[in-house]
This record gives structure tokens, sequence and C-alpha cells, in this order.
């Protein structure tokens, strides 16, 4: 049997990965990548304590995470098409026209 | 009634209509503005008619202000003395339409001057008819405002403009005084209307005095004081007259109507009309007496060495105005208004006389650039020279009946009446002196005019000539409406203006003191007039040496008493170096500061935080977690 702490730790490392993906790639795709990172260690947490405490109100939580991240990704890779025909690049760097 | 309000408002159209459409009418401005005067001029006769037959009006016709106590109307008051002041006004007035057109003929400005002198015309026929302080207030700074307007007509020129706003500032100083006066009025008495005020004017004699610098000054005197105040503003009395010889920049029509005929006499005629107040006030009554006589000797002294022919009338004016403040503070209000209406024709006609010589010398004013023009212009001549005798009071001209009253009158006051009489005497020999002074200089001897002037010298048109002669006529017979009992007259004036002026009587000396001192005035008049042909025909050293060997008193006459000059230092300078100091220190640096250091402070502020703001997401994302990280750590460690 395996303690939920390792659940959550193994949860927290995803998010950190996922995190730190997010803010240091460049490549929107990269970064898309991390989010679907970040998402799930949030599901992992989910799942991991539905089962620690024998509730299934977190897996069907589940179900609906995994249902709004993949119209996320379905948006944002549908702007990332949009980016990469109007600039022709899907470098974050090169899109910062709203700098001041 | 609807004529009476017609009067004032028949000028307002024509002005109004004459203003807005200056451009579109042009010439025929002043052909519908004389229409407008003429049938106000009509009116006014009719009206004259109507309160010698005994038929006088004080009707509010409509509420102006309603707020609790505060209740004021817009009325009209049309009794003796509004009557008089009607005819002079339109009379005058209408004339000097008649004469504009062809003074002001070819002038860019045409159709707005006739404009200005409607509106002029309007704001004076307010200004007497009114029946309540503020309404007197309102057709007050009306004039003000016209007498602004004409006298920096040609506003290109600087001297005028200066002359505009020095004439407008200060009359403000009088006003000033004029508009306390109005409020103590309104703050002891609870109305404005004349005849409440006038009816409860006695009960208040015993108000509790007040304490000014430790001195106790009565209610009415107090209000009789400020109002004076702006009487002397307006009618250019010591020490406010120097605006009116300025006020000479303006075109000569203006100088005749404004400062001549009409506005300049507004303070007399609010004296007189406020005369139940002044003859509660005995030390207000001897201020008026004293302050007139003073002016009528001064401003006549400064007359006697000027050179341009428009300020030498002027300072006439200013005296002749002491003659009737005098005249009012001796109790003779009759006499002063008499003296009011002979001198708006004669004075009326002097400017416009001295106008017309202008135009005949392409616009030479200086007297000392004239001489021997008499043949020229003969019209002109003989016309400025009936006006000249009625202004020394020769008889039978207009100028000796009221002269002659005001200094019998005077003579036969109690109090400061002898000293007062002798002011006026000696005035009276100045007057006649510098009058014909002027008759001489400008019209006798050899011929000193500079080339231009004498290739174009002409007499003018009729419509300038036809004024003159209208005014000449009035000149000679206004004063016999007042021929004394003495002279077998019924003075006549003065038993139409009894009703609201009061019966002056003289008390009972026989008639051959009053006959003496007629002819004792007589006689003096004919010697200033024969000193002055005897100096200026015969031997003209003997003024250059004058000039010479009494250099100190010339100069103080010509140069005003140095009022100008005082006023300069006192006022003028002092307030432009405070002026100059809150510009520099205050405004400039103080105020100026503050504002720019705001501005600094904020630029130095936002360049730094201007570096947080990079534009990358991730930088703000960055952010966001660093801080929810932070955020939770506090949390955790708090717990």
């Amino acid at each position: 049997m395996v303690p939920v702490s390792w659940y959550v730790i193994l949860s927290a490392v995803v998010f950190g990965i996922g995190v730190i993906g997010v803010l240091t790639r460049r490549n929107m795709l990269i970064v898309l990548m991390s989010i679907e990172l970040i998402f799930n260690a949030a599901n992992i947490n989910l799942v991991a304590f539905s089962h620690y405490l024998q509730s299934l109100n977190g897996q069907v939580f589940v179900f609906f995470v995994i249902t709004v991240a993949a119209a996320e990704a379905a948006i944002g890779l549908a702007i990332l098409v949009c980016l990469f025909r109007n600039k022709e690049t899907v470098e974050v760097d090169d899109v910062s026209i709203m700098k001041g | 009634m609807l004529k009476y309000v017609l009067i004032p408002m028949i000028p307002l159209v024509t002005a109004t209509i004459a203003g807005v459409f200056c451009r579109y009418l042009k010439e025929k401005a002043a052909w519908l503005t004389i229409a407008g005067l003429g049938t106000a001029f009509l009116l006014s006769i009719s009206t004259l008619f109507d309160v010698m037959g005994g038929h006088t009006v004080n009707v509010n016709v409509f509420s102006w202000i309603v707020s609790d106590t505060f209740n004021v109307s817009i009325g009209i008051m049309v009794d003796q003395l509004t009557a008089v002041m009607l005819i002079v006004v339109t009379t005058v007035s209408f004339m000097v339409h008649i004469y504009s057109v062809g003074y002001m003929h070819g002038d860019p400005g045409y159709a707005r001057f006739f404009s200005y002198l409607s509106l002029f015309t309007f704001s004076m026929l307010v200004l007497v008819m009114a029946n309540n302080f503020l309404q007197l207030y309102v057709g007050w700074e009306l004039v003000g405002l016209c007498s602004y307007l004409l006298i920096g007509f040609w506003f290109e020129k600087k001297s005028a403009n200066d002359a505009a706003k020095k004439a407008f500032v200060v009359n403000r100083v009088g006003d000033f005084g004029f508009g306390l006066g109005i409020m103590m009025i309104f703050l002891y008495f609870g109305t404005l209307d004349y005849t409440q005020v006038f009816g409860a004017a006695p009960q208040h004699l015993n108000d509790a005095p007040l304490d000014i610098a430790g001195l106790q000054v009565g209610v009415i005197t107090m209000i009789c004081l400020l109002l004076f105040c702006g009487a002397m503003g307006k009618s250019a009395q010591l020490p406010l007259h120097t605006w009116l010889p300025d006020a000479m920049e303006g075109p000569t029509p203006v100088s005749a109507l404004i400062h001549a005929a009409t506005m300049v006499t507004a303070g007399v005629f609010m004296v007189a009309r406020c005369s139940p107040l002044f003859n509660l006030s005995p030390t207000a009554m001897a201020t008026v007496a004293i302050v007139g006589g003073v002016t009528a000797v001064f401003a006549a002294t400064i007359g006697l060495v000027q050179n341009d022919i428009k300020r030498i009338i002027a300072y006439s004016t200013c005296s002749q105005l002491g003659y009737m403040f005098f005249a009012c503070g001796v109790g003779a209000y009759t006499a002063g208004i008499f003296h009011l209406m002979t001198h708006a024709f004669f004075k009326g006609l002097l400017f416009l006389a001295a106008g017309s010589v202008i135009h005949a010398l392409s616009g030479e004013q200086d007297i000392r650039k004239m001489g021997g023009i008499r043949k020229d212009i003969p019209v002109t001549y003989w016309t400025m020279v009936i006006g000249s005798l009625a202004l020394a009071g020769i008889p039978p001209f207009a100028g000796f009946f009221s002269k002659d009253e005001i200094l019998w009158l005077a003579f036969t006051a109690p109090g400061p009446g002898k000293f007062l009489w002798f002011l006026g005497a000696v005035g009276a020999l100045l007057t006649a002196f510098y009058s014909f002074r002027l008759i001489f200089v400008t019209f006798h001897g050899k011929k000193r005019l500079d080339h231009h002037a004498e290739e174009h010298l002409h007499e003018s048109p009729w419509v300038i000539l036809g004024p003159l002669c209208f005014l000449a006529t009035l000149a000679i017979v206004a004063g016999f409406v007042g021929v004394p009992h003495v002279l077998g007259g019924h003075n006549n004036f003065a038993s139409f203006m009894a009703p609201v002026l009061g019966h002056h009587e003289a008390g009972h000396h026989p008639a051959s003191l009053e006959l003496t001192m007629m002819v004792i005035s007589v006689a003096i008049a004919t010697t200033g007039i024969l000193f002055s042909a005897f100096v200026y025909l015969k031997r003209k050293e003997i003024a250059e040496a004058a000039a010479r060997n009494f250099k100190p008193l010339y100069n103080l006459f010509y140069n005003k008493y140095y009022f100008d000059e005082a006023y300069d230092d006192i006022f003028v300078n002092s307030t432009k170096e405070i002026s100059d100091d809150l510009w520099k220190k205050a405004d400039a640096s103080w105020i100026d500061g503050v504002v720019n250091g705001a501005a600094k402070v904020t630029q130095a502020l936002a360049r730094g935080l201007r570096r947080l703001q990079t534009g990358f997401v991730q930088h703000y994302a960055f952010g966001m977690v660093t801080g929810l990280f932070l955020l939770i750590t506090i949390y955790l460690y708090m717990k």
C-alpha cells in the first residue's frame, strides 16, 4: 500500500516541473505542454485523495479537469497556429508587443 | 406708460440692430440710430408736457429680484427731475448723433460708433428713469461701460486704450464707495425703493452712529458720503478727476455727449435725486459743497495753461461740475440742476465746435498751431463764441442765469456760504479768462498752421454745423426758463422743480443786494474776458513773461498739480511692484515649483517602476508564483 504522501510528493514534483517549464521555456508549444503537466499534477492529487478518503467525488472532478484541459489545449494550439501563420514564430519573446 | 418704457427701449433696439448688423448696415446704421433717437427725443418732449401738466409717474414694471426680504423691481419714475434730464439727454444725444454723421464719415468703425452712442443713451436713460437704487446702479455701471467703449473707440491707439482703462479704474474707486452706500441703505432701510427710503430716512437719524477709526459718524451721513464717493468718480471731482482729461482721447462727439453733457452730470443728478437723504446730514452737505467749490477753482487753474483744445474744455467741464456740486452742497439743488441743463447745452456746443475746428484743421488739436482762422470757418467761430459767452456767464446767455443763481444762493447760504461764494467768484474769473484765451488763441492773431492743415482748411459740412447752430440757440435761450424775480422773471424752473427738490429760499434780502451781486459777477466775467483779450490780442509778451516769472506756479498748473505723477508713484507703481513680487516669488518660484515638483517626482517614480513592466508574460507569471509561494510560506509559519 503506497502511502498518500508519496502521491502528494509526486504531484508536487510534477507541478514544479510544469511551473518551471512555463516560466523558463520560450517555445510556446513547450509552454502548453508544461501547462498540461500542471493540470495532471492536480489530477494526481485529486485521485490520490479520492482513494485515501474512499470518495468518488475526486475522480469525477478529474474527468471534468481532463475534459477542460482538452478544450484548453485545442484553443491553445489554435492560437499557436494563428500566431505562426501571422508571425512565422512560436517564440513567446517575439510577441511582446504589449511591452511598455 | 408704454411711452415711458419706449423712451429707453428704442435706443436699445436701434443700438442692438446697428451693432449686430454693423457689417451689413455700414452708413445706414447712422440713420437708423438717428431715427430711434429722434423718436426718443419727441417722446421726451411729450413727457415733459405731461409732467408740466402735473402728471408724474412712479410704477414698477416688473419684479426683478424676489428673495425673501430683498425685493427689487425694474421701475420707471418720471417726475420733474427726470423730465429735465430726459430732455437734456435726448436733445444732446440727438444732436451728437447727427453731428457724428459728418464727423465720423469714412471711419472704419462707423456703424459700431453709432451703436455705442445709442447704447450709451439707453444706459443714461435707464439711470435717470430708475425708481430704485439698484436700477440706478445698473444704469450707472452701464454708462461707465459705454464710456470705456467710446473712449477706447480707436482701440489701435495705445493712448486711447490707456485712457479708457484709466477712466474705468478710477471710476471703479468711486463706484466701490457707491456700491457700499447702496448696501448700507439696504442694511438700514431694508429696501432700495426711492420713495420708501426717502420716506423712512428721518427715522434713521437717531440710529446708533458708526465708529470709524474713533470718529462717530451718523448712519445717514455715512450713507451720503459713500454715495457721494460714486458721484466724485463719475463727475470727476477732486481727487478722482484724473480720468476726465485723458478721456479726451475718444472721438470728439463722445466728449461732447458723455464727458460734458450727460454721463459726468450723473453724479449731480444722483445727489439731487437723493436730496432727502443729503438734507438730513449737514456734514455730508458741507463735504459736497467744499469738494465742489475746491474742484471748481482747482480745475479752472489747470485750464488756464493747457494747450490742447479739448483738454481746456475738459478741465472747464470739471470746474463747472464743481459749481453744480457746491450748489447742491448749499441746498440749492434746483440751481445745480439748472446749471446742469444749461451747461449740457453750451458745453456740448463747445465740444462739438472744437470738434469742427479739429475737423477743419485735419486733426490738429494744439491751439498753438492754430490762430487766425475765424474768417475761414465763420459758423464754427460764432457758435463757439456763443458757447464761451454762455460759459463765462455773460447775460443774456444761458450760463449767466444758472451760474448767477448758484453764486447768489451760495452767498446767502449760512455756514461756509461766503467762502464758497469767493471760490465760485474766483472760478468765474478764471473761467472767463481761459475760455476766451481759447477763442483768441485759436481764432485770432496770426495763422500758425502747418502746411498740410492750411491747404485743407475748410468749413465743416452742414451736418456738423446744423447741430452747432441748434445748440447755440439753446445756449442763448435756455437760461430764460429761470429768470430770477429780481430781473422781472418768475424763475419758472425753480417752481417747476420745487415738488422734487424743495424750494430753496435765499431768505429775505433786499433786491438791491441781489442786483449788486449780479453786477459783481457780470463784472468779474467781463474783467476776465477783457484781460484775456488784452493779454492774448494786444500784449502777447505778457503771457510769456508771466509763464517765465511764475515758473513754479506755471509748471504746477501745466502739470496738473502732479496728480497723475503722484497717483502713478503711490498707487500704480506700488501695485506694479507688489504684482511683480507676487509674479516672480509667489507664482513663478512657489506655485510653479510645487506643480513642476509634483510632475518631477511622478516622472522619477515612473522611471524606476517602468523596469517592472517587461512585457514578458513569463516574468509576470514568475512574479505571481513567487508571490503565491511567499504568501503560502507566511501563512504556514503563522499557523
